[in-house]
């Protein structure tokens, strides 16, 4: 006989028994006596047995604690997953319990917290954007990425997609998952080896009558900015596609939003904005759309303000549910249902906190930082820094092919001085030869900075 | 019965509680390093983000709370979303900096610990449903659903035949993911009326299944709560067809230590964190949806598995048949370590017992509300497992009174609807999921409430019509909601209007 549960208040002897004579059962096994014999058999789960609250948390914290985080090294780890400091606010936000524990709100009237909390969320990435629209959250940029090429797709009535030659093996192996049912090819369109510009004459010799949308990304996954972002927009339009920039939601205080930069769609990463990295996921994935014509192939759930019948009060409601699979099943936008809601709030309530000043101080910070960063790791013998010449944010590619030693050489031996390098480009883009990504926020002080140079000056004169 | 009244209070837009030069955060750090930043790469005007106090956005997202319903607040039966409680000492575990702080491209040696809790929650999962491999990637249920589905395709195109096999068989009663889902991976869907007993039409099956057969998409229990006894037969079937079966796992909570996927010959099976083990549904998400497969569809699993080595765990990214990726990174972690501490917390008869205790809840809830006026419990069937669909068409027939109307009237009692208008083969449906995690005094209040509303609706239908009363806002204009000329989705587009007027 099994003890009382304290999370299923019905599992004492006497309540259980007391309902079950109300069904006029004698056993709780009469309730599964509908499935056959020879699947309930064999049915018992080789798991190992209940441990008390106190026993499960020693021990998960204890195998939690074989874990180093970027608190106990210095990481300047990046590429689609950052360290950005997330306000206490926002986790207090995010906790309460009357959000926690909803669902979609598909009863409005007893829910309009939550609606009004992703309505403010819709409007500030639109407005963060610069576009007319958002939706009320998809899983994450990669996957917003998938989302946004099937969109163009269907909005175009073409099956070509083109995207910038160095993106993020997230986001590119995600988006060729999407696209491969849907028989949309990825085109690559070529970046500049100096400077990641994209090569116009490469862009035009691709893009044709078949294109449904040109991707591009702003800062790139390589943290360079793209100069001729506008142009590529108009070359896009004259050929009948969609332009589609890719952004970081936390540069958009200080550098241009994809709206002003003449995007269609505007997708990107929401994790930056208060949600933790949570070894990558949850994450938010952020999708806007300029156009009221587009927004009806838009993916994802829409959260619009209207009123009460009785004309008293504003009030907040799920709208054009019509694209989505409860309603529209296998002719929906998308397949999504569970969303990220609650990143997305996190994300309405970091944006409130910050306002315009905020965001914009801290995109400066970030742009500090990271220029100290290069700046000093310049000085080090036989580092390119940055590979690429251009205005770079938050992240930038550092060269080591003078250095003839193996970026995960370096980063090896980093990692025993207590500093975790950048990402090694090495695999994915041969070309840019012994190569990292490294990213620096507004977390890393300029004693780590001074560190990581201090380590790989070391680590050079180790050779 | 108590007397709910849920927060009023009339919470203006956060942005229209901006004030000039107010401000939020705390941030040291210079201000004009940009100055030699290309003028055209820098934005023109500030976003119009609120400009508040700390203290604005604290009590504004309180207020905002308190006009929510959660399950913390009481029964939220909605059917096939298994709304249950979840045990708060998994907020603390994920609140960890071990895990919050962890980036997913660190050293494998730095992340030891969350990548053995990521193997052994495989092994586990794959356990439960009785199958031989898990990823752990997919963000969702339908993210898993469209996994599974691209494993159907790989599957058939290694066997040379997904040019032929482009259809899915998908009954009737099925959520809408699962149709979505497969037309994204490619598939054409193919629906199949149930029979008179709610089940799968096993005619119907035989006539859809043919060489142009890639798999049938199942849920079992299926949403009326019933259990598809001919399940043995129906895999038969598909399997002879050259198909494969898909479990789609939103009901697998009455299945725990009864019976298990792989037994009933399902090939791949997803299964939803957040309904099952441990996860809050935090208004619509995050989840997470790891799917489980045979050994003969393992290859396909999306890049990468989290495999282990003597006492090293790693992340496997050779996978050369592999369907990719389908989501940045590895998947939710951060659910799925509540995921681990639960199923770590409940052990085998832990599980077991949510099982029959969500089984035992719904029976005895459906016993009390088939017999209020008005109400049917369509389907003859001895028992139903963790839910069950009532029909009010009866009521809507005698009194006007529908299955929304009187979804509306229950939320004045302080407890959250059930899930209305489906399934969609039962007329006037309601479809009530209480879980495991309510008491018996909460469900006999619950019913009670149902039959006060079905009185009110044979003898004062007007109070149901014109209800909910008691919740944060009156009913909603949903008509003038999705409506070309005043559909309102940014309070940018607002001011835009406000600025033509």
């Amino acid at each position: 006989m099994r003890n009382p549960h304290p999370y299923i208040p019905n599992s004492s002897r006497r309540v259980k028994d007391e309902m079950l004579r109300d069904l006029g059962v004698d056993d709780v096994e009469a309730l599964f006596g509908d499935i056959p014999d020879s699947i309930r058999k064999n049915s018992a789960l080789n798991l190992p047995p209940a441990r008390s609250e106190m026993e499960m948390k020693v021990r998960v914290e204890d195998i939690l604690s074989r874990n180093s985080s970027t608190r106990d090294v210095v990481s300047f780890l990046g590429g689609g997953v950052w360290s950005h400091y997330v306000p206490a606010a926002v986790d207090e936000v995010v906790s309460r319990s009357e959000f926690l524990t909803s669902y979609t709100p598909y009863q409005p009237e007893i829910s309009q917290g939550m609606l009004q909390a992703l309505f403010e969320y819709q409007s500030m990435i639109a407005e963060l954007m610069g576009m007319e629209f958002a939706n009320s959250s998809l899983y994450d940029w990669a996957t917003a990425l998938g989302e946004a090429a099937r969109m163009s797709s269907r909005v175009t009535g073409r099956d070509e997609f083109l995207v910038p030659n160095y993106i993020s093996p997230e986001r590119i192996q995600t988006l060729r998952t999407f696209c491969e049912p849907a028989g949309i090819r990825i085109i690559d369109v070529k970046q500049d080896r100096q400077t990641g510009a994209i090569s116009n004459d490469d862009l035009m010799r691709k893009i044709n009558s078949k294109t449904a949308g040109v991707y591009i990304e702003n800062p790139s996954y390589l943290g360079f900015f793209e100069t001729n972002v506008k142009r590529i927009g108009e070359i896009a339009r004259e050929k009948g596609a969609l332009f589609i920039i890719g952004a970081d939601p936390i540069s958009l205080g200080l550098f241009a939003s994809p709206g002003e930069l003449g995007a269609d769609i505007a997708i990107g990463e929401g994790q930056p904005l208060g949600n933790h990295l949570n070894y990558g996921g949850p994450l938010l994935g952020l999708l806007a759309c300029r156009e009221e014509r587009l927004l009806r192939q838009m993916p994802g759930r829409l959260i619009g303000m209207t009123m009460t019948k009785d004309g008293t009060s504003k009030a907040f409601t799920m709208v054009l549910q019509t694209r989505e699979q409860h309603i529209r099943r296998q002719k929906a936008t998308s397949n999504i249902c569970t969303n990220e809601a609650l990143c997305a709030v996190a994300a309405a309530a970091y944006l409130s906190l910050m306002g315009p000043r905020g965001l914009e101080k801290l995109g400066k910070t970030i742009l500090a930082n990271s220029r100290y960063a290069m700046e000093q790791m310049r000085k080090l013998d036989g580092l390119k820094v940055p590979l690429f010449e251009a205005q770079h944010f938050k992240e930038f590619v550092v060269g080591f092919d003078s250095t003839g030693l193996a970026a995960s050489k370096i980063n090896a031996r980093l990692l025993q001085r207590g500093i975790q390098g950048g990402i090694c480009l090495h695999d994915q883009f041969p070309e840019l030869g012994q190569s990292a990504l490294y990213c620096v926020t507004e977390c890393h002080t300029r004693g780590d900075m001074d560190r990581l140079v201090v380590g790989i000056k070391e680590i050079l004169e180790e050779r | 019965m108590m007397a709910f009244k849920q927060a009023q209070w009339n919470e203006p837009l956060i942005m229209e509680k901006s004030r000039e030069g107010v401000v939020g955060f705390s941030l040291s750090g210079d201000d004009d390093l940009h100055s030699d930043v290309p003028v055209e790469l820098l934005r023109k005007d500030r976003p119009k983000l609120p400009e508040v106090s700390e203290v604005d956005v604290i009590r504004h997202y309180v207020r905002l709370s308190q006009e929510n319903y959660g399950v913390d607040l009481g029964i939220y039966p909605l059917g096939s979303c298994t709304m249950k409680y979840n045990p708060k000492v998994l907020d603390r575990i994920v609140a960890s900096p071990k895990i919050q702080d962890l980036h997913p491209l660190q050293d494998a040696e730095s992340v030891q610990g969350i990548l053995r809790i990521l193997h052994e929650l495989s092994g586990w999962l794959a356990e439960i449903v009785g199958l031989d491999k898990v990823s752990l990637q997919p963000a969702a249920g339908a993210q898993g659903e469209f996994a599974g589905a691209m494993i159907m395709r790989a599957f058939h195109k290694q066997n040379g035949d997904l040019e032929k096999r482009e259809e899915i068989i998908i009954p009737d009663s099925a959520h809408g993911t699962n149709p979505a889902s497969a037309a994204m991976a490619g598939f054409k869907v193919v629906e199949i009326p149930s029979n008179e007993d709610g089940c799968v039409n096993t005619d119907a099956l035989r006539a859809s299944l043919s060489d142009r057969t890639a798999g049938l998409m199942l849920t079992n229990p299926n949403t009326l709560g019933i259990f598809e006894a001919e399940i043995l037969e129906i895999a038969k079937l598909v399997h002879e067809a050259g198909g494969l079966l898909y479990y789609d796992g939103a009901n697998l909570n009455a299945m725990l230590g009864k019976a298990k996927p792989g037994r009933m010959g399902f090939d791949i099976v997803h299964i939803n964190i957040h309904k099952t083990f441990g996860t809050p549904h935090g208004g619509g998400g995050p989840g997470s949806g790891p799917i489980a497969v045979t050994k003969k569809l393992e290859d396909f699993l999306p890049v990468p598995t989290v495999e282990q080595d003597g006492d090293t765990y790693y992340l496997d990214f050779n996978r050369p048949n592999s369907i990719g990726k389908v989501h940045g990174f590895w998947g939710n972690s951060s659910v799925l370590l509540r995921a681990y501490a639960y199923i770590l917390m409940m052990g085998r008869d832990g599980l077991e017992e949510v099982a029959e205790t969500s089984v035992l809840n719904a029976n005895y809830l459906a016993r009390k509300l088939s017999q209020v006026r008005g109400l049917e419990l369509p389907f003859q069937h001895k028992v139903r497992k963790h839910e069950f669909v009532l029909s009010a068409a009866k009521m809507a027939q005698e009194t006007g009174i529908t299955a929304a109307h009187l979804a509306k009237r229950l939320l004045d009692f302080g407890v959250h609807a059930p899930t209305v208008y489906f399934p969609l083969i039962v007329n006037e449906a309601l479809m009530i999921e209480p879980t495991e995690t309510v008491s018996r005094e909460e469900l006999d209040e619950f019913a009670d409430a149902f039959s006060k509303v079905s009185n009110e609706a044979y003898t004062q239908p007007d109070v149901v019509r014109d209800s909910p009363r008691c919740t944060s806002v009156t009913k909603i204009d949903e008509a003038r909601a999705s409506h070309p000329k005043t559909m309102q989705l940014t309070w940018k587009e607002k001011t835009r209007v406000d600025r033509k007027a």
